[in-house]
């Protein structure tokens, strides 16, 4: 009686114990998924909060005090609207040509046979694997030895091509998890090779193509590297934050930034969305 | 299914432009069609004529050549050599929409961003049926299958048996002069495939539409289909009714591929008698025989041998093998011409097993017995 008496504590308390590393255990994984969440944000959160104050010097650095008069008036420095301009302008104008090109590419080497298939295959992954200052620098002497004027060509051709191989590995992917007999059906059913690709293959990729088309945009806009080594005089978004750093920080250039977050949250929230209402309810 | 009045689109009656052709005419016609991928002969000059009307199975073992087959004749591929006719039109490098037959694939294959309605519908629309013949005819192909109700539905949220009869639905409301069906029950169960078997053959009834059915299941063709094509390696083994096909198979491949056979090698002794290997003579019908001289094999059907009894054919054996199997005990006897399988029939409840080790005396008609070349199922 008694040693069972002086045991019963005793194992209570190791079961308290037990239950205290269980719940340590069950909740470190959501605590360092936090803490990681939070060293991945903090950069932006402080670039959002930056694009409210009003900063002393030349330098928005330091925290001075809350205003609206950077938004109120977003370009309100020197060449900074002209820079936003360039870059929206070459991203859309490149990510559109480089998903026509990029979609065209994936079908044929999905669906066709053809001389040096595989050879593209390997090839189209070259713009991804390689390192940016090579391509970039590889670019420049190109367009030297052919003497081509540097500058909004020039940075167009360059994001065209990275951004072709970006749109053709999404895409594919798209067409291979895709039923071949479904075109077979379209074509069964008196659909012509051209009604066949826009009433079923289309439709069907068309997820494939927008998020290539997404991330081709967001990479243009993002590029540092190789348009700074073939832009000439022009100067994209990412080239006037790099020039103006050495001279000023304003905080506009966090509005903008702040802009184009927001932007693509949206977007990525918006095709979530539209993903969702394309699954029909009660289906997989 | 449904057999109401209401829908009588895709009833058995002459088509909108009157251009049935005459009973003569066969709807499918394949001229010594040859395929080849690289150097793999799927289909070996091949000549094959189905008739209006008729449910025609293609059955044979993978790669037969009889999807090849089914294939060609829907223009998804071409042949290396030989012509295609659909009715009298030669069709042979028509791509697929132009020809006037429609498929059931394996797959089902039915567009997954399109709702129930708008796939049945999609054929019509590329041939520009005006918008009030479409919702009709839609409606009376969905009603033919029994899915009426479920125009709205996705794909996706429906049963594989349901999916299978929208890709019917799909194809049957084009009306075409053709209807191909690849393996189109393979992906079902058992018991759907049962019950769908019949409901086929109750629509092809009902539709009187040439159906052309490729199948490796020996049963589902003989339920379903009134011609079948046995193929192998490319080429037509045998053709001919269910009946025709099981009772007086040509080739050893038939004989086995159609059910179970015992096949005794012997040498022909007569325009009615055949010698066995093993010693005895066994009486034919002269018919069966064919006129062949020399080695061939002796065909029994398991069913047909009956122990005991007065038949002209009897053949002495010892049980090696017994194994209750419902219906019919089947018995493996040892006899001097080699190993007969015996299925007897259980139809008295009383009927007392012979034990394994005991002789028996097996006997059949000379009517039950049919003649091939060889025992080997493939020859050389």
């Amino acid at each position: 009686m008694t040693v069972a008496a002086e045991r019963l504590p005793l194992s209570g308390r190791s079961r308290s114990g037990a239950r205290l590393v269980a719940r340590i255990r069950h909740h470190a994984l959501t605590a360092a998924a936090l803490a990681a969440l939070v060293f991945l944000l903090l950069p932006i959160a402080v670039v959002i909060a930056f694009s409210f104050n009003d900063p002393a010097g030349r330098f928005n650095f330091t925290w001075e005090r809350f205003t609206l008069d950077n938004w109120a008036n977003p370009f309100g420095f020197p060449d900074l609207q002209g820079s936003v301009v360039l870059s929206l302008e070459i991203a859309a104008l490149s990510s559109l040509v480089a998903t026509a090109l990029g979609t065209l590419i994936a079908l044929a080497l999905a669906r066709h046979r053809f001389r040096g298939r595989a050879a593209t295959n390997l090839l189209i992954f070259l713009p991804m694997a390689a390192p940016e200052i090579v391509m970039g620098s590889s670019l420049l002497a190109l367009f030297l030895n052919y003497s081509v004027p540097l500058g909004f060509t020039t940075i167009l051709i360059a994001h065209i091509m990275f951004n072709i191989s970006f749109v053709v590995v999404t895409v594919r992917a798209r067409l291979a998890g895709q039923d071949m007999h479904l075109e077979e059906a379209a074509m069964d059913l008196f659909a012509s090779p051209w009604a066949t690709f826009l009433r079923v293959t289309l439709p069907l990729i068309a997820p494939g193509i927008l998020a290539g088309g997404l991330l081709a945009f967001a990479l243009s806009v993002d590029d540092f590297v190789i348009t700074y080594l073939v832009s000439g005089s022009d100067q994209t978004f990412p080239l006037f934050v790099w020039g103006a750093a050495r001279v000023a920080v304003p905080p506009q250039i966090n509005v903008i930034g702040t802009i184009i977050f927001v932007a693509a949250v949206a977007l990525m929230v918006a095709n979530v969305l539209w993903q969702l209402r394309r699954t029909p309810k009660g289906a997989q | 299914m449904s057999t109401s009045a209401a829908n009588p689109g895709l009833r058995a009656q002459p088509r909108d432009d009157g251009s049935r052709p005459a009973p003569a005419v066969s709807d499918v016609r394949l001229e010594r069609v040859t395929k080849r991928f690289d150097d793999v002969v799927a289909v070996d000059d091949l000549s094959l004529e189905i008739e209006h009307g008729s449910f025609f199975a293609l059955l044979g073992p993978s790669g037969c050549g009889k999807t090849t087959t089914l294939r060609m004749i829907g223009g998804f591929e071409e042949p290396t050599a030989g012509t295609i006719f659909l009715g009298e039109q030669d069709v042979t490098g028509l791509p697929p929409y132009k020809r006037d037959v429609n498929t059931v694939f394996q797959s089902y294959a039915l567009f997954p961003h399109l709702s129930i309605f708008e796939n049945v519908a999609f054929g019509l629309r590329r041939r520009g049926a005006p918008r009030g013949e479409i919702g009709r005819r839609v409606g009376e192909a969905l009603e033919l299958v029994a899915l009426g109700g479920l125009e709205k539905r996705k794909p996706r949220q429906l049963s594989g048996g349901q999916q299978q009869r929208v890709a019917l639905a799909r194809a049957l409301v084009n009306r075409p002069r053709v209807l191909l069906l690849d393996e189109p029950l393979g992906a079902l169960d058992l018991k759907l495939r049962k019950q769908m078997q019949l409901e086929l053959k109750g629509i092809q009834n009902e539709v009187a539409v040439t159906f052309v059915h490729v199948t490796h299941d020996q049963e589902e063709a003989m339920t379903m289909a009134d011609r079948i094509a046995v193929m192998n390696e490319g080429r037509v083994e045998q053709l001919g009714s269910p009946s025709e096909l099981y009772e007086r198979p040509r080739t050893a491949f038939v004989a086995g591929f159609l059910g179970v056979s015992n096949l005794l090698p012997g040498t022909v002794s007569g325009d009615a008698a055949v010698r066995l290997d093993g010693g005895g003579e066994v009486r034919v019908t002269p018919d069966a025989l064919a006129g062949r001289t020399g080695r061939v094999a002796l065909g029994i059907r398991p069913e047909k041998i009956r122990l005991g009894g007065d038949e002209a054919n009897v053949l002495e054996g010892v049980v090696e093998e017994r194994s209750y199997i419902g219906v019919a005990t089947q018995y493996i006897v040892a006899t001097p011409a080699g190993l007969v399988t015996v299925y007897s029939q259980n139809s008295e409840p009383s009927a007392a097993a012979a034990a394994v080790g005991s002789r028996m005396s097996l006997n059949w008609p000379p009517e039950a017995t049919f003649v091939v070349d060889t025992t080997q199922e493939v020859p050389k």
